[in-house]
């Protein structure tokens, strides 16, 4: 990892980019910029845009640009410039005031036919402490969430770690380039009452049931030839005891049980 | 093999949650009080003297039959809810009441003494008009039903259909009233809004119509409310406008437009803005009606006219007057009239009505409630006593719902509450101790240590403890001396006074405000009213948030609670701060809500007199405190930054999230947007603040520990597809964190609408919704883990917890419909769940979450045996004896509140609706509780036992030890 950024830096790329397919949870990292074009996007692009101000008012810059692939595999690719050194410095600003850091997306539909039905209104927006995404140097992971119809209803960024600990970050080049993962999470479809294994799994056992005769006999089949010579003997010694009894008399009789 | 496993296994579980009531606990703990709703039709039952019925019916569409002397019910049907159950009429002859449901549905007739149904009749579609018996000959046969376009005959003591004729012109003719004198001919009124009357006779044997004539009356806009028949068949209006009164006889042929009299010529006005009302009497539906009439001309003025010979004469004029009621027994009327006394009480007096005059010694004096609302209705019970003169009691029904019994010279009888049978929300607030120990926390309160020097203190100290001595005393010759009376006599009258807290917390005080806007503190044990309150002015689409801002652990300061009143149209929300051990209002000063409040939220942040604080959020997204001292204002803004809130815009889908600035103002931080188009949020739920979680973690089949995600910002919302096709429907579940507007999991549950009931509470949330394709109910379940290790395992932050959690899921099918859904809660949360499922048919189902657990395995094995968990089955078993109310069901019952109490193994459970039932039940089982039958002597005898074999053992040891010695 350090190497390829040690490459990157070299061929002074201009950002890092990831591409995370989120079906598949395959990814791709450290993707040089170049390459945008070579993909076979067949998506569209739409601005990620990001704010940090030392008095806490919104204003919005461009960060980079998201290509979303429509389809069924909500593929997203993010290419981003570079932090610049007065941005750098604002960050670090921010960071120290605990000021937040906030991005935004406009509301689209991954679906590209429904990309022309209706323009985009309004933004979705979050946010992270400036100090935490100071203190990991940039590395943040950025979530796109979907509907069932394939709008985005949210966006979500956190760094890792997330934890702002006060520590210095001196080395400015740590705060040049964004190591982000993305990716578009659809919602996930949650489990019906699931009878037909539960159904399978009954027939099974029957079907054990059945196969070995020697479960189904009750206890008493089971056991019949213990059970009988007990029952008689017991039967014998109560009658002894009635004819001895007699004999004996009452007391005899009681103390005899 | 493995089968039997699992049996064993289910079983097992099945003993270690099994938990009823025995026999002799029925009704120890628990209690359940049963309301009808606001009366709109009330009879006495006149045919004997001696019965006791009062039938009533309500908007509640609840027919019931209630015992005049003590008001407990006989019986109670609880119809169908909406408007598919209304109640249109209410009629009683003999035996036997009939009624109307369901917008002209339905004819019932009932068998009033044991609440019977005699016989049913489905009737033809039409919008209900009136109802009304009909007599031939002194004698009542039928009962004729109009609706808007057809008019009905039906027998009374079969309900078959005599005969229906439709109505002429019925398009255009408004037909709203029945008359019928007892000559054979049932009138039907209708009229064409300020241009004519209609009037048709049907001859009762066929229906054949015998006359319809039409009357001139263009100031006329509605029947039903202005005119009343009176004498033989005179039709008499009254019209504000002009200030007059108008009579027409129904059954002559000569008169052909109506009479007008000015009401001036009576030196009668009609006070501006007000309408007037008629009413008249027809004590036997076989005879005309009697020639007496009362007419309101104004909210407090009465005036009782006769008709006769076609001249009006007023009898008696009664100003101020509240309310006026005829009664009849046998063959007497009398008229009934509330008059205000003084400003707290008004006096009730019988007048006979075909004179006027007033008969001695009848009055009853009506104390009105400081507390309640002005009387609205009033019925009468006349009776004849054994000197022929007039006995009378009367009900009233107030404002508030509230209705009372009286009867001479003003004692009440019985009172009911029927604002109850509408709670919209309520509280537990624990009780306050009592005088000592009050006086206990009192010596040792921070204030008083500094104030004091060392002497003072030793001697408060000493006079505390003698106080102490007293009551100790005192309570022990209370038991000595109930000990001597037999055990009935012993009554356990509960008031303020004596209440106090309990050794174990589980008496407590329940808070319930009601639809109509007014507010009791009920006694949890026992149920009984302790206060009141009815706070007028209310809208009725108003809706309440109850909080308790400080509770009564704070000494010497009062608890409080707020309420927050909101007009669900316009947003404008006002506050109503009380005490809720004695229902006073307090006499803080409360901050004006000039704009809609959007959102309320309270801080754990207290103030110097321990309340909690109270932010309001209003349609700016400004923030008001409450209470806003400069203490409080000083802690908002040094913890300015760590309040987040969020707001839900349903109509645009919109989850917004704020954080609170140092001034006070607000800035929006995060937004969530979930198209419209598609799905709805219908509901947004975060967790209880008084949830305790005992345990971080499950311990896992292999030792290892699984930690539960426990995130106290978590908000579960509930999305429902706008499309409703039952293979394209989803009932949505998004869990957001409510700081950050991170979406932590999102699932689509497909093919399920609603209604959606759930309960969000730890790491989990259960929900319940409808199969559309199945059409079953099915439960579901979402746990979410961190997984083997904890992030930071001594804070959680919503801002540093990078790692999703895991979700793990399961769904079961659930074998009846549910109408509410609440979980156990106690002190510590140590002890195991329990959902509380309110079921249509009246029964709370008391389901152990252990049921509901999404890592139930398919298949046994070892480890999950280890963990104690049941094979998994799709169907979710509903057994008997986890109804926690038996036979008492509570009828539509519409929201469980659940409470801790003072011990860890018992949850105090409020279900309300119609009915209100309190109960308490103990998930695991009263493990910290000896039980009823636990066997005092024989433990306190081996005790014993064993100190004495010591002492003689020991005394023993000592003698052969000194023997030893010596040898």
């Amino acid at each position: 990892m350090a190497m390829r950024r040690v490459l990157s830096l070299i061929l002074s790329v201009l950002s890092t980019v990831t591409l995370l397919w989120t079906q598949s949870g395959e990814c791709n990292n450290g993707r040089r910029s170049g390459d945008a074009g070579d993909t076979d996007l067949s998506g569209f692009s739409v601005p990620l845009e990001h704010s940090f101000e030392v008095d806490d008012v919104p204003r919005f810059r461009l960060r980079g640009a998201l290509q979303l692939k429509g389809g069924k595999e909500n593929g997203v690719y993010l290419s981003q410039n570079q932090l610049s050194e007065k941005d750098r410095i604002t960050l670090k600003d921010v960071a120290a005031a605990d000021g937040l850091y906030r991005v935004r997306v406009p509301r689209v539909s991954l679906q590209v036919d429904r990309q022309t039905e209706r323009p985009s209104e309004g933004y979705l927006t979050t946010f992270v402490r400036a100090c935490a995404l100071v203190e990991s140097h940039l590395s943040d992971v950025i979530t796109l969430h979907t509907d069932v119809s394939g709008y985005i209803i949210g966006i979500s960024i956190v760094t890792i770690p997330g934890s702002c600990r006060g520590i210095e970050v001196e080395d400015e080049v740590d705060l040049e380039v964004f190591n982000t993962t993305i990716s578009v999470v659809a919602p996930v479809t949650a489990p019906a009452p699931e009878t037909a294994p539960f159904i399978e799994r009954m027939e099974q056992e029957m079907e054990k049931k059945g196969k070995n005769p020697q479960e189904q006999k009750s206890f008493f089949a089971k056991y019949w030839m213990y059970i009988v010579p007990l029952v008689l003997f017991l039967m014998m010694s109560g009658a002894q005891d009635q004819s001895g009894g007699g004999a004996g008399g009452g007391a005899a009789n009681g103390g005899g049980r | 093999m493995a089968w039997l496993v699992v049996r064993l296994a289910i079983s097992m579980s099945l003993l270690y949650t099994a938990s009823a009531v025995f026999e002799d606990q029925v009704g120890k703990f628990d209690w359940r009080q049963q309301f009808i709703g606001k009366v709109r039709f009330a009879l006495f039952d006149t045919h004997s003297q001696a019965s006791k019925k009062l039938l009533l019916a309500t908007d509640k569409n609840v027919f019931a039959s209630l015992n005049s002397r003590t008001g407990d019910l006989f019986w109670r049907h609880v119809d169908k809810t909406g408007p598919e159950g209304h109640i249109d009429a209410l009629l009683m002859y003999g035996q036997d009441a009939v009624v109307v449901v369901g917008n002209g549905r339905l004819l019932r007739s009932w068998e009033t003494t044991v609440g019977g149904l005699k016989w049913e009749t489905v009737l033809d579609t039409g919008s209900f008009q009136a109802a009304a018996l009909v007599g031939v000959q002194d004698f009542v046969k039928y009962v004729a039903v109009l609706k808007k376009s057809a008019i009905s005959l039906h027998d009374l003591s079969s309900g078959s259909e005599i005969w229906v004729e439709n109505l002429p012109d019925s398009d255009s003719v408004q037909y709203q009233t029945i008359y019928s004198g007892g000559n054979g001919l049932v009138l039907v009124l209708g009229v064409v809004p300020n241009s004519h009357i209609v009037i048709v006779e049907y001859k009762i044997e066929d229906g054949e119509i015998m006359n319809k004539k039409s009357v001139e009356a263009a100031w006329m806009s509605s029947l039903e409310s202005s005119c009343a028949v009176v004498s033989s068949g005179i039709l008499l209006c009254v019209d504000q406008i002009t200030q007059s009164l108008y009579t027409l006889p129904l059954q002559s042929a000569e008169q052909t437009e109506m009479r007008q009299i000015h009401l001036q010529t009576l030196d009668l006005e009609v006070v501006s803005g007000f309408r007037p009302v008629l009413t008249s009497t027809q004590p036997n539906p076989a005879q005309p009606p009697l020639s007496e009439f009362f007419l309101q001309l104004s909210p407090d003025h009465h005036i009782l006219l006769q008709f006769k010979d076609g001249l009006i004469a007023p009898l008696r004029d009664f100003n101020p007057a509240y309310l006026a009621a005829f009664a009849t027994s046998g063959e007497r009327t009398v008229a009934a009239v509330m008059s205000p006394k003084n400003d707290t009480a008004c006096s009730i007096n019988l007048f006979s009505a075909d004179t006027g005059r007033r008969h001695l010694d009848t009055t009853i004096i009506y104390h009105m409630d400081p507390n309640g609302g002005k009387p609205n209705r009033l019925y009468v019970h006349a009776f004849l006593k054994k000197d022929d003169s007039v006995g009378y009691r009367v009900m009233v029904q107030t404002e508030d719902l509230a209705l009372t019994f009286l009867q001479q010279p003003g004692r009440v009888v019985w009172m009911r509450e029927e604002a109850l049978a509408d709670v919209v929300t309520m509280e537990m607030v624990d009780l306050p101790f009592t005088g000592t120990q009050a006086e206990l926390e009192g010596e040792f309160g921070k204030k008083a240590a500094i104030q004091d020097g060392l002497l003072p203190m030793v001697l408060k100290r000493l006079s505390s403890q003698f106080i102490l001595l007293q009551a100790w005393l005192a309570h022990l010759w209370k038991l000595f001396y109930d000990a001597r009376k037999p055990r009935s006599s012993v009554k356990n009258e509960v008031t303020i006074d004596v209440l106090s807290r309990d050794e174990f917390n589980l008496q407590k005080m329940m808070l319930m405000v009601t639809a109509s806007g007014k507010l009791f503190g009920i006694d949890s044990k026992s149920g009984t009213i302790l206060w009141k309150q009815y706070l007028e002015n209310i809208q009725p689409n108003s809706v309440f948030k109850l909080i308790v801002q400080r509770t009564t652990a704070h000494f010497p300061h009062p608890p409080q609670c707020t309420l927050l009143i909101k007009n669900k149209d316009t947003g404008l929300g006002s506050l109503y701060v009380f005490n809720p051990i004695f229902g006073k209002k307090s006499q803080i000063s409360v901050p004006a809500l000039p704009r809609p409040i959007l959102q309320t939220l309270l801080l754990p942040v207290i103030d110097q007199d321990y309340a909690k604080v109270l932010l309001l959020i209003d349609d700016q997204y400004k923030v008001t405190a409450f209470p806003s001292t400069k203490n409080v204002l000083q802690q908002l803004q040094d913890t300015a930054s760590s309040i987040f809130f969020y707001l839900v815009d349903s109509s645009q889908g919109k989850l917004s999230g704020f954080r609170l600035r140092k001034d006070l103002s607000t800035e929006l931080i995060w937004e969530v947007v979930i198209p419209t188009e598609v799905q709805k949020i219908v509901a947004v739920k975060g967790k209880r603040a008084n949830e305790h979680v005992h345990s971080q973690g499950r311990v896992m089949g292999d030792r290892s520990v699984l930690y539960k995600y426990l995130n106290p910002n978590l908000l579960a919302v509930i999305t429902e597809s706008t499309d409703t096709h039952q293979e394209r429907s989803f009932v949505g579940i998004i869990l957001i964190d409510g700081v950050t507007g991170r979406i932590v999991h999102e699932a689509v549950q497909r093919k399920a609408r609603g209604p959606v009931h759930f309960v969000h509470s730890e790491n989990w949330v259960v929900y319940v919704y409808w199969n559309s394709k199945f059409r079953r109910n099915e439960f579901s379940v979402l746990e979410l883990f961190e997984g083997a290790e904890l992030y930071n395992s001594t804070v959680f932050s919503s801002l540093d917890r990078p790692h999703p959690p895991q979700v793990l899921q399961q769904s079961y099918i659930f074998p009846a419909p549910i109408n509410t859904l609440e979980a156990t809660l106690t002190e510590k949360g140590i002890t195991s769940r329990h959902l509380l499922v309110g079921l249509p048919s009246g029964n709370i189902l008391s389901l152990p979450k252990l049921f509901l657990d999404p890592r139930r395995p398919e298949m046994v094995s070892e480890q999950s045996r280890e963990e104690n968990l049941i094979p998994y089955a799709p169907e979710m078993p509903i057994r008997e004896e986890w109804f926690i109310n038996y036979n008492q069901t509570v009828s539509r019952v519409r929201g469980i509140y659940t409470a801790p109490s003072g011990l860890e193994s018992t949850c105090l459970v409020v279900a309300y609706g119609l009915d209100i039932y309190q109960s308490r039940v103990f998930p695991s089982k009263q493990f910290d509780v000896l039980k009823d039958d636990y066997d005092y002597i024989l433990i306190s005898s081996v005790l014993f036992g064993l100190f004495f074999a010591t002492m003689i053992s020991k005394r023993l040891a000592e003698v052969k030890l000194l023997n030893r010695a010596w040898r």
